[in-house]
């Protein structure tokens, strides 16, 4: 792009101003090699990437985006759950109601929907990100320990998005969790229903019961109820995001660490 | 004709009859052992992944599912806003595979003839990130930012009725991605469906790293360079993960009864379940008498099978068809292994016992809630 030094242009006069280049110090337009690698390594949410890589590691027909898209839509669902959360009170008498609100009341409701179906779509990318991962055997030496990482990652998801779940408090919420933990009752050892319950016992006293195992623990009562709602929304809003950001931290920072990503030696 | 074809496919979709075929489709398209290859290579399979074969493949899906659209039953299930993301999942899962094992197959040949794989070439060739990356994932952001707003627009989230405690819905299903976890419920108990197999796939899939130690196939896309690797991954992946969770959630109705795609969920639809334990094949049909009254002896039979599953089997194996792999792998990967394939597989051979022979458990100690 030409530009004519004689035409008098608002842009370029702002171009120059102090503040302008105090915000943007590689300079625009970006034109020579070292502008195009200052500009990633003077921002730092684009330093997360290495300045060069080779050819093949940015084909979509390798990469399939995946991963980066699972970090895009957690990103999106932060942001709109944050939203979600100036709506919503985590109690049994208003929860219901304030999610009906939301779509009936606030103006554009539409929130609720993207953070619902950003759900589903990060469980599916997550899915997709480790199929690639596994297709192109990028979990092999030096990378195994972020594939382990990896897991945790996925866990963590299906875990926010199994907290999420009840929010609504609707009918298909806590039947949804209902059948969900009682799982947790059948756990052996620690579940009143599970295998070996009765073996941690002394005498007559049997420490695993409805109010002290597993199940109980999850959901703070012997049903779902306000404490596991209460539970559940601690653990969705703060609890679990903390947990995946500490692992998707660790995870980016190995990929780097663990020679960037995969190819073909 | 479109009733009886309709009749033909709702008969088929029987868990029954559907695992069979799925379970034959994966032999024969990922082919563990060699009948099977001899097959796969007769039928070409591997045409299957070129451009063609996406078409064919893609042109069969749609078809079947638009076919399946005409009908209200199976429209009231797929476009149930919450199953809408399964349906793309299936769409989604089976694309990648054919587009990984497509760009595999070209690689393959690739290397059949000496050369590299296409990755090698581009590898060596460095670009830089701003603005060949960068640019690439913006669009990627757009698009799903784009995707995201549509559906949600389209889409209204689903809200039931308030949460009540005193009416269960029929059926009460889990969130979708559980689903396969409670499809093995009609298999298992809950300790081993819902908290041993959950925590052993969590572990054995963090163990696959250190379990493959097949040092080609780094990368880029290969099939032939990792086929034991590929094969084993398409079993839980495709068989026992997509397809069982697609199974709870398309063709489990009320009670969890089976119905097919093109059937009415019928609440008052009655199958008979006359399930028997192993200890009472042994003792009252086999041994004519009643059970023992001491627990051990009458759950003995139960546990000499699991013995010699998990016991007597893996040495077996390792002098027998795995020699090569215990050879490869050492006695503790070796062990974790086989140990994790047999936890699998228990559930395929869980459901033929149950279909063959209506086996409920294989040791049933109710009294302690100890049933395999």
């Amino acid at each position: 792009m030409s530009i004519d030094p004689n035409k008098f242009s608002l842009f370029e006069k702002f171009k120059n101003t102090q503040f302008y280049r105090s915000v943007f110090r590689t300079g625009v337009p970006v034109v020579s090699h070292r502008q195009r690698m200052m500009i990633m390594l003077n921002s730092v949410f684009l330093h997360l990437h290495p300045v060069r890589l080779p050819k093949h590691a940015v084909k979509v027909r390798y990469t399939w985006c995946m991963g980066g898209l699972s970090f895009f839509i957690f990103l999106v669902l932060t942001v709109t759950g944050i939203l979600l959360m100036f709506y919503y009170r985590p109690t049994i008498e208003y929860a219901y109601g304030d999610v009906l609100d939301l779509s009936q009341q606030v103006p554009l409701g539409i929130m609720r929907e993207i953070h619902r179906w950003g759900a589903h779509l990060m469980v599916i990318t997550v899915w997709l990100h480790m199929f690639r991962v596994f297709m192109t055997g990028s979990y092999k030496p030096p990378r195994e320990f972020n594939w382990v990482i990896g897991v945790c990652l996925l866990v963590t998801t299906m875990l926010l998005s199994f907290t999420g779940y009840l929010l609504p408090w609707d009918q298909l919420a806590i039947w949804a969790i209902t059948v969900g933990s009682n799982m947790a009752g059948a756990t052996p050892f620690l579940g009143m229903n599970g295998p070996g319950s009765s073996l941690l016992s002394i005498g007559d006293v049997n420490f695993i019961t409805s109010v002290s195992d597993a199940r109980f623990a999850l959901l703070g009562g012997r049903f779902v109820g306000e404490a596991a709602l209460l539970r559940f929304y601690v653990l969705h809003c703060i609890g679990l995001p903390f947990i995946i950001m500490i692992f998707m931290i660790v995870h980016f920072w190995r990929v780097r660490k663990d020679g960037g990503i995969s190819g073909p030696t | 004709m479109m009733d009886a074809i309709k009749h033909f496919i709702n008969f088929i979709a029987a868990p029954k009859i559907l695992f069979n075929v799925i379970l034959l489709s994966y032999l024969i398209i990922f082919p563990p052992i060699k009948p099977f290859q001899i097959i796969h290579n007769t039928l070409g399979v591997d045409r299957l992944w070129t451009k063609k074969g996406g078409i064919f493949i893609f042109s069969l899906m749609f078809l079947a599912f638009g076919f399946g659209l005409t009908d209200p039953n199976f429209r009231l299930i797929v476009l149930k806003p919450d199953n809408v993301p399964i349906v793309a999942l299936l769409f989604l899962v089976v694309f990648f595979l054919w587009f990984a094992l497509t760009q595999a197959k070209a690689n393959d040949e690739a290397i059949a003839k000496g050369g590299k794989p296409k990755e090698w070439a581009e590898s060596r060739e460095k670009v830089l990130v701003f603005p060949d990356l960068v640019y690439i994932e913006f669009i990627a952001l757009i698009v799903a930012a784009a995707l995201l707003a549509v559906w949600a627009i389209a889409l209204q989230a689903p809200l039931e009725q308030p949460a009540n405690p005193t009416v269960s819905p029929n059926p009460s299903k889990a969130p979708w991605y559980f689903l396969g976890l409670q499809e093995m419920l009609v298999y298992f108990d809950p300790w081993i469906a819902g908290v041993v197999f959950p925590t052993v796939i969590i572990l054995g899939m963090m163990c696959i790293p250190y379990l493959d130690k097949n040092r080609k196939g780094l990368g880029y896309y290969t099939y032939q360079d990792r086929k034991m690797a590929i094969n084993i991954f398409m079993f839980f992946w495709l068989v026992l993960w997509v397809f069982l969770i697609s199974i709870g959630t398309f063709l489990r109705g009320p009670n969890w009864n089976f119905f097919g795609p093109f059937e009415y969920w019928d609440h008052d639809k009655l199958e008979v379940l006359n399930n028997v334990n192993l200890s009472e094949y042994v003792y009252m049909i086999g041994l004519k008498q009643g059970l023992p009254s001491n627990i051990w002896l009458r759950e003995a039979p139960g546990f000499a099978v699991l013995i010699v599953y998990f016991g007597l089997l893996p040495a077996i194996l390792a002098k027998t068809a795995f020699k090569d792999v215990y050879q490869r792998l050492g006695v503790v990967r070796y062990s974790i292994f086989v140990v994790l394939l047999l936890m699998a597989l228990a559930l395929p051979i869980k459901m033929y016992l149950r279909w063959l022979f209506n086996i409920k458990y294989i040791v049933a100690i109710p009294e302690y809630f100890f049933n395999i």
